[in-house]
């Protein structure tokens, strides 16, 4: 039952992505980013990151994904608003683009098989000694976030505000 | 039931082809944007699926949960950019963005 859910996500993510590629309308391409971050929050799920696939929801369809859709609105052009330069590097980027995508994936898939990380010893422990991952995470990783990773989780909380202070200050500022 | 290992490495490595594969063909700043996010939440999938083998620690998912705060913040960035390089050329295709090429 697990592994039918697992790859009827796999499924939709490998679509909606790839769809992503080949669409040439950008908002299309938002909403099957939606669906891919979807599929991702619920692979996360599987795997018993409970808490993360909450954030990724809440941080990325809820966050990252309407900041892209305001960046879409606010640069639309209308049609035919503006005599359209005839495209310049798509037919030389499309063929390096495909060559480098299927070649990086054929590199990376052949080191995944041949890493074979199932025989890893960490993993195999883990596996042997039933260290592995069943119930909620989120008592343990609430307490490594504030005894072990105290510092980087304060130092990421000042970068996420200079950042956006910044960027408010970048967009707001009258030329 | 435990889901394989191999099976999320490849789909995330398939998404980060796919990423860097609508970076380098698409000429839209915002899908650009986009394809890097997918490339981020490639690497995310790996931490955590790797994260499952590690029940105390967490090592993966608390990585993970930090670098979905840094990707927020380069989306931010990202998107002030776009709108001052719009405001400044009048166009977000990449192609028309010329005047510094070297």
């Amino acid at each position: 039952m697990v592994l039918l859910l697992f790859y009827f996500f796999c499924f939709l993510i490998v679509v909606s992505a790839f769809l992503m590629l080949l669409t040439r309308h950008i908002l299309y391409a938002a909403f099957l980013l939606l669906l891919t971050f979807l599929g991702i929050a619920a692979l996360y799920a599987l795997v018993g990151a409970d808490f993360l696939a909450v954030s990724q929801v809440v941080i990325y369809v809820g966050g990252v994904l309407v900041l892209l859709l305001f960046g879409i609105m606010l640069t639309h052009q209308p049609v035919g608003g503006q005599p359209s330069a005839a495209p310049q590097t798509e037919s030389r980027n499309l063929w390096w683009g495909a060559l480098t995508g299927i070649g990086f994936f054929a590199l990376l898939a052949q080191v995944i098989y041949k890493a074979d990380f199932t025989s890893k010893a960490w993993i195999v422990s883990a596996e042997s000694q039933k260290r592995l991952l069943n119930n909620s995470s989120i008592p343990h990783l609430g307490a490594n976030l504030m005894t072990h990773y105290l510092l980087p989780f304060e130092i990421i909380a000042i970068l996420l505000l200079v950042a956006l202070v910044g960027a408010t200050l970048l967009a707001s500022r009258k030329s | 039931m435990q889901i394989p290992l191999e099976n999320i490495l490849i789909l995330s490595a398939f998404l980060f082809c796919i990423g860097l594969m609508i970076m380098i063909t698409k000429r839209n700043i915002v899908v650009v944007l986009m394809g890097i996010e997918l490339i981020l939440n490639a690497a995310n999938l790996n931490l955590v699926a790797f994260s499952q083998y590690d029940a105390e620690k967490l090592q993966g998912q608390v990585f993970a949960l930090f670098v979905m705060v840094v990707a927020a913040a380069e989306a931010a960035v990202g998107l002030a950019i776009l709108l001052l390089v719009y405001r400044h050329f009048k166009t977000a295709n990449l192609d028309q963005i010329s005047k510094m090429k070297g």
